[in-house]
């Protein structure tokens, strides 16, 4: 427990590479219903930093236009994504493209190993993650809830490393939460889960795990009242870490009653 | 892809290109910031990847765009 004694305070910032972020939560910008919803959700959410794609624009201009159209640059810290990519190669391509939009230099690397699933590549997420780190680019790799690949990912250099809590978008929330918490006790980089929250309990359960932080879109984004979800994560996502911070009671398989047994009437 | 402005003034020499997939004619000689005025972009808000190699913004006046280019032109969008 020498981290939370550390950092015992809830209020504590997220420290990754050499930046302090004030809330846990980051969110994505996809998916919303439309962009006005998704900047009042995002400021619901208190998220300080959120996840953007690197997409062809499009030139015909029947889509909507690109998310800094509704989103400041001032206002949240942009962390571009490679998501879609399936090999390493492609996801270096577009983690350099999105370096050259002039931002930052931290990449959230994501190479996706099935199509089904959405699972990560684990192997090729390695290789772009070792080449990107030594271009100098701060790499936040999406990665499987697997501890070994978690401490590959920190020996290569990257900055954080991001556990999915279950498969991208399901919503099935944290399916694995000891391989989590043994992935946050070995590594000293900052644990992020990534995919796989559906609800506020989710969260707070994944952020219970003593993990640093949780990355979410569709749970959001998919809401019927995204403004009011975005609003509860930022609770579950306090109420978790604080209660990690607390140090819950010790689980019993039997009762233990919390009135005195002395004392009662005859 | 030939608007029919640029049909009217045939005597302009004419550069094909590709952009983001599809064959493009721009009127030529024109630089990759003309390009990017041509299509109506703001040149903070793209990315310009000429023949796989990104261009950074202070060159976009100095390098011209040349028959039988590929560009790429991406900008963010909302993800995950």
């Amino acid at each position: 427990m020498a981290a939370a004694e550390e950092q015992s305070d809830v209020g504590a910032p997220l420290r990754i590479a050499d930046r302090e972020f004030s809330s846990r939560l980051i969110v994505g910008t996809g998916k919303y219903p439309d962009n006005e919803t998704m900047v009042e959700a995002i400021r619901a959410s208190g998220a300080e930093m959120v996840t953007v794609a690197v997409r062809r624009v499009d030139l015909d201009r029947s889509k909507e236009e690109g998310v800094l159209h509704h989103l400041h640059p001032d206002e949240f810290f942009l962390l571009a994504n490679t998501a879609g990519c399936y090999t390493a190669d492609e996801a270096i391509r577009y983690a350099r493209l999105a370096r050259a939009a002039g931002f930052n230099e931290w990449i959230k690397l994501e190479v996706i190993g099935d199509e089904h699933t959405l699972l990560p590549d684990v192997h090729a997420t390695l290789e772009a993650a070792r080449v990107l780190v030594e271009e100098d680019f701060k790499v936040l790799a999406y990665t499987n809830d697997d501890l070994v690949t978690a401490l590959r990912l920190e020996d290569v250099g990257c900055a954080s490393v991001m556990p999915l809590a279950s498969p991208i978008g399901s919503g099935l929330g944290l399916v694995n939460p000891y391989y989590i918490r043994e992935i946050k006790r070995r590594l000293e980089v900052p644990v992020i889960v990534d995919a796989g929250v559906g609800t506020a309990s989710d969260a707070c359960a994944t952020m219970e795990q003593g993990v640093d932080g949780v990355l979410m879109n569709t749970a959001i984004a998919a809401a019927k009242d995204p403004v009011q979800m975005a609003g509860a994560m930022r609770l579950a996502v306090r109420a978790g870490r604080a209660a990690y911070l607390a140090g819950r009671m010790p689980v019993r398989e039997f009762a233990v009653p919390s009135s005195p047994e002395r004392g009662m009437l005859d | 892809m030939r608007s029919e402005k640029e049909e009217d003034r045939q005597e302009a020499p004419l550069t094909r290109i590709q952009v983001n997939g599809k064959e493009a004619v721009v009127p030529g000689p024109i630089s990759v910031r003309g390009l990017l005025e041509h299509l109506d972009l703001q040149p903070e808000l793209v990315v310009v990847e000429r023949n796989r190699e990104i261009l950074s913004r202070d060159r976009y006046d100095r390098v011209d765009v040349e028959e039988g280019d590929r560009f790429e032109l991406v900008h963010f969008v909302g993800g995950g």
